[in-house]
């Protein structure tokens, strides 16, 4: 795999097709999870760690799927995986990040029905990635979401100091704001 | 159809359960949390409802509370004494027991007994008739019988009886509260279990103006006030109201109440 290819699938992940701004996957976090840049950065974290390992697993076991011709087991097989993954996550964090933890709260078990995990990994066998392609692509997948909840909770940090209309206020103007956001990547279509 | 299309999608499937649980396993021994052992404790005395009924979103958010020393022992208004008992057990401190509470409709002024103001055919609701001025009662405080209460009650505590009014079957009654707050007349108070003696109007007119609407209700006559042996009973805005601390239920009230407003229960009478 050159370099080249590289840079060109990470670029298409965290900017041209961001997965929150383009595709509009993940999108009950982005909201949720987004009042703080601290937790929205632990909550980027968490779905780094089950997108990259995820996307690992279910490169093996689509194999398997292949190699007995039960290609349409694949979306029970990938949550199978996804859910038991973000188990994991939780469990570990729990154990590390108790305040982490407490802040996630209801989001972190929500990872499991989170479309961006199971997007990414069907994406993967869409495009036909390797499995290096694959770990590349759920990186800028991951770095991507990241950017994109991190940048969206410092604006909703600093939206609770502006002066919104009453109408506005709290969640209408997240959404409004989210719409900018969008827009604005779309500044990044056709790059690569 | 051949065997192989069901065998391997259920194989690899369960396989990968079986891994994966096997995985978790090791996983939840390895990351475990101690948490603190009286909260699940605590958590498993408790009725397990969540019902909210002591201010705190769920059963283990209460246990948690009574750990961490925001909520008391004795604070769950639906698990009663034993509960209580038990709480207190796990938390190693004594038991203030408090007195079992139950929700009491304080009204017995159903069709027969109390005037109408005019045919309600709205919606079968308490708040939505008391919208139209007041409700279809004579009596603007008495229970319109239209079962808001009935449908806020998670025990199916309440029924509505013949006549329409709303009774509240108090062995069944966990004194949540979610009545009392649903009812627009305020017309459900809470009352101690162990009362069998209680002043069954809420109207604050005076015998004037009450009477010709209702034959049950408190005229304001203070005849229990003087009979009343043990001065349990007192007054305010036209209405007798019972000191339930000096109370013995000993029925005098009951007997010479000229409008039958007192209600006892009989079975709970001293001899």
């Amino acid at each position: 795999m050159s370099l080249e290819s590289i840079f060109i699938i990470l670029i298409s992940a965290i900017l041209v097709n961001n997965f929150i701004l383009s595709r509009f996957l993940g999108i009950c976090p982005f909201f949720g999870v987004s009042k703080q840049v601290e937790t929205a950065f632990g909550m980027g974290m968490a779905v780094t760690f089950v997108m990259t390992l995820a996307s690992i697993i279910t490169y093996v076991v689509y194999g398997l799927l292949d190699h007995w011709n039960i290609e349409y087991m694949q979306t029970i097989a990938f949550i199978l995986v996804i859910a038991s993954l973000v188990q994991l996550v939780e469990m570990i964090i729990q154990k590390t990040s108790p305040t982490l933890y407490q802040s996630l709260g209801v989001f972190l078990p929500l990872i499991t029905t989170n479309c961006a995990v199971l997007g990414l990994t069907i994406l993967n066998i869409d495009y036909d990635y390797n499995m290096g392609s694959s770990i590349v692509h759920a990186i800028g997948a991951a770095i991507g979401f990241t950017l994109a909840i991190v940048l969206f909770a410092a604006i909703r940090e600093r939206l609770e100091l502006a002066a919104v209309p009453e109408v506005f206020k709290g969640f209408p103007i997240a959404l409004v704001t989210a719409g900018l956001m969008s827009l604005a990547f779309l500044g990044f279509a056709n790059l690569v | 159809m051949n065997i192989e299309s069901v065998l391997y999608p259920a194989l690899l499937l369960g396989g990968l359960g079986l891994l994966f649980g096997i995985g978790l396993a090791y996983a939840s021994k390895k990351f475990a949390v101690e948490l603190d052992p009286r909260i699940t404790a605590i958590r498993d005395v408790l009725p397990g409802a969540n019902c909210g009924g002591c201010g705190i979103p769920g059963c283990d958010g209460f246990a948690k509370a009574v750990v961490d020393g925001e909520a008391g022992v004795g604070d769950c208004p639906v698990g009663g004494p034993d509960c209580t008992k038990a709480i207190a057990k796990i938390m190693g401190v004594e038991a203030d027991t408090k007195e079992r509470q139950v929700a009491k409709v304080i009204c017995n002024g159903d069709t027969h007994k109390c005037k109408e103001k005019y045919e309600y055919q709205g919606i079968n609701d308490c708040v939505a008739a008391s919208l139209v001025s007041g409700g279809s009662k004579a009596c603007d405080y008495g229970c319109l019988g239209l079962g808001t209460c009935v449908r806020a009650c998670q025990f199916d505590a309440i029924e509505i009886v013949d006549g329409r009014i709303a009774k509240i079957i108090p062995e069944k009654c966990t004194a949540c509260k979610k009545c009392v707050e649903s009812c627009p007349k305020d017309v459900i108070d809470m009352v101690p279990y162990e009362q069998s003696v209680v002043i069954t109007c809420n109207n604050n007119e005076t015998g004037k103006v009450v009477r010709p609407k209702c034959s049950v209700a408190c005229i304001a006559c203070k005849i229990c006030v003087k009979a009343c042996p043990f001065d349990a009973i007192d007054f305010e805005n036209n209405l007798a109201f019972i000191d339930y601390e000096k109370c013995t239920n000993c029925f005098v009230c009951v007997e010479k109440c000229p409008t039958k407003a007192i209600e006892g229960r009989l079975e709970k009478k001293e001899v």
